[in-house]
């Protein structure tokens, strides 16, 4: 029978929530925000009446939910360095001094020569679960922004607002308070998928734990670890949704 | 083999005619000083060259020789500091890494061979291994012809996995590869049964075993597949840099210091577990000392 | 782009002598589907029996059921996975574990994986099952006990017919999900299509051709299983039905 090692635990747990847990958290809080933004906007873009800007935004989100998040993961990782790089330095050739000379500050000399920019392992899976995740929200708040009524707008126009300011005075607070279950929700899916990280190497929680696993010989009391504490983390967050979600249903 | 050594020796010339002129600067020395840090991939698990110690810090002689390189690139550019970022990488990313600019030099148990140099460069080779494979003691697999139809462990990306899936191929012999993450995984696939043997550069496998919960288990093969001369990439292409970190290696190589390093990892105590792997100095590796070169092809290291 | 591309690659020899890269590739598309639809079909039956314990009478059931739920909810699928490759045969009495570990290659880690995927995808159709049979009118339930049928019948004649049409279009995200989520049993071994794609990368350094062509099989899996679905749906749709409306689920 298997010989259980539980010290094992102990012993690192400083490592697994100091190192391990803060980056998750800080990954999914940055996912989170850039993730709502982008998907908030891409959500405007889609229910646009102009094809211009919702066929490539429509485009954008049913591909990418079409894809595993392992492989956006890859292709960030892996191919972004390159595609900035690229982007970035074809930029530069058509833009005047003062804006180039802003992109080099800001990226770096990379931009010149038109050779791979260094993106980080974490600023890199920040951008695969904003680009990532942002596909998801834009459902959300699209159908949070088709919850409100259409006369809002129209009374909201009548007033004398243009589109912006319809939008974020009127139409998207509400669509928010509509959506914040669904919304948070996504966000706990979220911080479970952020466990993907694992797989470019990066200390995440289950990274650092499965680095003293191995090194330790220890798989068995670490992965059970880990999962009963993603169990109690996330079902103590849909509980926290659920007592939310009924306090708003009251409030309507 | 005068086009196999004309990276190092071209590299070599440039490096004592012209100190590189601090304003030419082009490629990643540019990009350390533009940035005033260097990121350096490490390994997790490949004992005793780079892997996590007991305190979760990064490890090792190959990590060791790296710094070296950073003080070497300070000294070049005239720096104080250069932050030094570290970034895990695995067999299987180490070269996209290396070539897309995530990673400036990686300090591993990389084999230096010739088709990785049309991916990337290497320093001079500071390390000479041979892969081999671990079964457990009372295993009846023996040499590589045994492993027929069994399930074998080799860790993705490394020349084992490739040498193991061309002879699987060549050879129909049927053997069930399957593939690790890293060479912790690899080897623990073998402790748990998963795998009847795991199939790695030999002092790696020295470095698992050594720190295993228990080392006397395990044999290792008498038969060995290849000689693996590991040395530290850097991007192609990048010759002011190339010529700073072989100047890094040879100052190293020449003042003796290097067997310094290599007693302190090779034939002391190392952590996790303060065991000494007692890895002597061979021939081979002295003369690798004596004689720094980056080829990659195994018939000059015989 | 700083990148030497090489598109031919694909119909170059890959180094297991089995052929061509493209073969390696479709032998991984071939796995992704095997893993994807033996769970896919677990999970459904799986699923639907949760679900429909969720709704019965009974206390202990309907906890039974919930607990499930939230247990197969709540922890990270790659955590799962682990437990089912790494953690589980440890635990299995009769030497069973020693026999699961023994299986080779691609079973080893093809019967965790499945096992892992039917468990998590089974929570989240028990899920929509239960909101399935919640968004029917009570009447139907009370009409069939009325009618004399006894509970089974009820559900199995009256509800449960209802209930499939109603959600087909959820399972179908739920279906395309799965396949989506069997690329993370690469990280148990598994050479499935991203592992696939991940593996031609590593012998040939060719990491956009290799990802591209993964993201394009992909999307092309996706297109099929909307196009069947679609098809399926107008079939079996409920004249008059709210569940008919299924315009935002499509997309997934």
């Amino acid at each position: 029978m298997y010989d259980f090692d539980f010290d094992v635990i102990w012993r690192s747990l400083g490592y697994l929530f100091r190192d391990g847990m803060t980056f998750t958290l800080m990954l999914t809080t940055c996912a989170m925000v850039g993730g709502i933004i982008l998907g908030t906007l891409l959500a405007m873009m889609r229910l646009s009446s102009y094809r211009f800007f919702s066929a490539p935004a429509g485009l954008y989100v049913n591909m990418t939910r079409a894809i595993p998040l392992l492989l956006v993961i890859f292709w960030c990782y892996f191919l972004l360095p390159y595609i900035c790089g690229y982007v970035f330095h074809e930029l530069y050739k058509i833009s005047p001094k003062p804006i180039g000379d802003l992109l080099i500050r800001i990226f770096g000399y990379q931009v010149q020569d038109g050779t791979p920019l260094r993106i980080g392992a974490f600023t890199s899976s920040v951008i695969t679960f904003i680009l990532f995740q942002a596909a998801y929200y834009c459902e959300i708040m699209r159908a949070g922004i088709q919850s409100v009524s259409q006369g809002q707008m129209g009374a909201s126009y009548a007033l004398g607002l243009n589109y912006w300011q319809t939008m974020f005075h009127i139409i998207l607070p509400q669509a928010f308070r509509n959506m914040l279950p669904v919304l948070l929700t996504q966000t706990i899916i979220l911080f479970q998928d952020t466990s993907l990280v694992y797989v470019l190497s990066i200390t995440d929680f289950l990274g650092a734990a499965s680095k003293v696993a191995q090194r330790d010989g220890r798989l068995v009391e670490m992965y059970v670890f880990v999962a009963l504490i993603y169990f109690v983390i996330c079902l103590f967050l849909s509980y926290l949704v659920r007592c939310l979600q009924s306090r708003i249903a009251i409030i309507r | 083999m005068y086009k196999l050594f004309f990276p190092l020796s071209v590299a070599l010339v440039l490096g004592l005619a012209a100190p590189v002129a601090a304003q030419e600067l082009t490629g990643t020395l540019k990009k350390i000083k533009d940035t005033g840090t260097i990121t350096i991939g490490h390994r997790e698990s490949s004992i005793p060259l780079s892997y996590y110690d007991d305190k979760q810090q990064v490890v090792g002689y190959a990590m060791d020789l790296c710094m070296k390189v950073v003080d070497e690139v300070k000294e070049e550019l005239k720096l104080p500091e250069i932050k030094v970022v570290l970034n895990p990488v695995t067999s299987a990313t180490r070269i996209p890494l290396i070539a897309n600019g995530t990673v400036d030099i990686e300090c591993g148990s990389t084999t230096n061979n010739l088709e990785r140099q049309k991916q990337a460069w290497f320093s001079p080779t500071y390390f000479v291994s041979a892969i081999r494979f671990v079964t457990k003691k009372g295993s009846t697999i023996k040499n590589f012809q045994d492993m027929k139809g069994k399930a074998v462990s080799t860790t993705a990306g490394t020349t084992s996995m490739k040498m193991m899936t061309e002879l699987n191929g060549k050879e129909k012999l049927g053997i069930n590869l399957i593939s690790a993450k890293d060479h912790a995984e690899g080897f623990l696939l073998v402790e748990s049964g998963r795998a009847e043997a795991f199939v790695m550069d030999d002092i790696l496998i020295y470095g698992l075993m050594a720190n295993s919960k228990a080392p006397d288990n395990y044999v290792l093969s008498s038969e060995a597949l290849s000689l693996e001369p590991y040395a530290a990439i850097i991007r192609k292409d990048d010759k002011s840099f190339k010529v700073v970190v072989d100047r890094a290696f040879k100052k190293l190589y020449a003042s003796g210091e290097v067997e310094t390093l290599f007693k302190k990892w090779f034939q002391s105590p190392v952590p996790p577990r303060g065991v000494n792997l007692n890895v002597p100095l061979s021939d081979l590796q002295k003369k690798v000392f004596a004689h720094p070169t980056d080829s990659g092809d195994p018939k000059d290291y015989e | 782009m700083n990148y030497n591309w090489h598109w031919l690659i694909f119909w170059e020899a890959s180094p297991d002598g089995q052929g061509t890269y493209l073969d390696t590739l479709l032998n991984g598309l071939q796995w992704t589907l095997v893993t994807a639809l033996s769970a896919a079909i677990a999970a459904f039956v799986l699923g639907s029996i949760i679900g429909v314990m969720r709704t019965l009478p009974s206390r202990t059931l309907s906890r039974i059921s919930m607990a499930y739920i939230e247990l197969f909810r709540n922890v990270p699928l790659l955590v799962q996975m682990f437990l089912w490759y790494f953690v589980l045969p440890e635990f299995l009495p009769w030497g069973l574990g020693e026999d699961m570990k023994r299986l080779l290659p691609p079973w080893g880690s093809l019967v965790p994986a499945v096992l892992c995927l039917s468990f998590f995808t089974s929570a989240r159709v028990a899920e929509q099952v239960r909101a399935g049979i919640d968004s029917l009118s009570k009447g139907q339930k009370l009409a069939g006990l009325a009618l004399g049928l006894n509970l089974r019948q009820t559900y199995q004649y009256v509800l449960l017919p209802l209930v499939y049409r109603i959600i087909l279009p959820t399972l179908t995200s739920e279906l395309m999900n799965v396949i989506k989520n069997s690329s993370v049993a690469l990280t148990i071994g598994l050479i499935e299509l991203t592992a696939a794609a991940h593996a031609m990368q590593e012998f040939s350094f060719q990491v956009f051709e290799a990802f591209t062509a993964a993201t394009l099989i992909y999307i092309i899996i996706n297109i099929v299983v909307v196009i069947v679905m679609r098809f399926l749906e107008k079939r079996v749709a409920v004249p008059g039905f709210i569940g008919t409306k299924r315009e935002a689920v499509i997309t997934s």
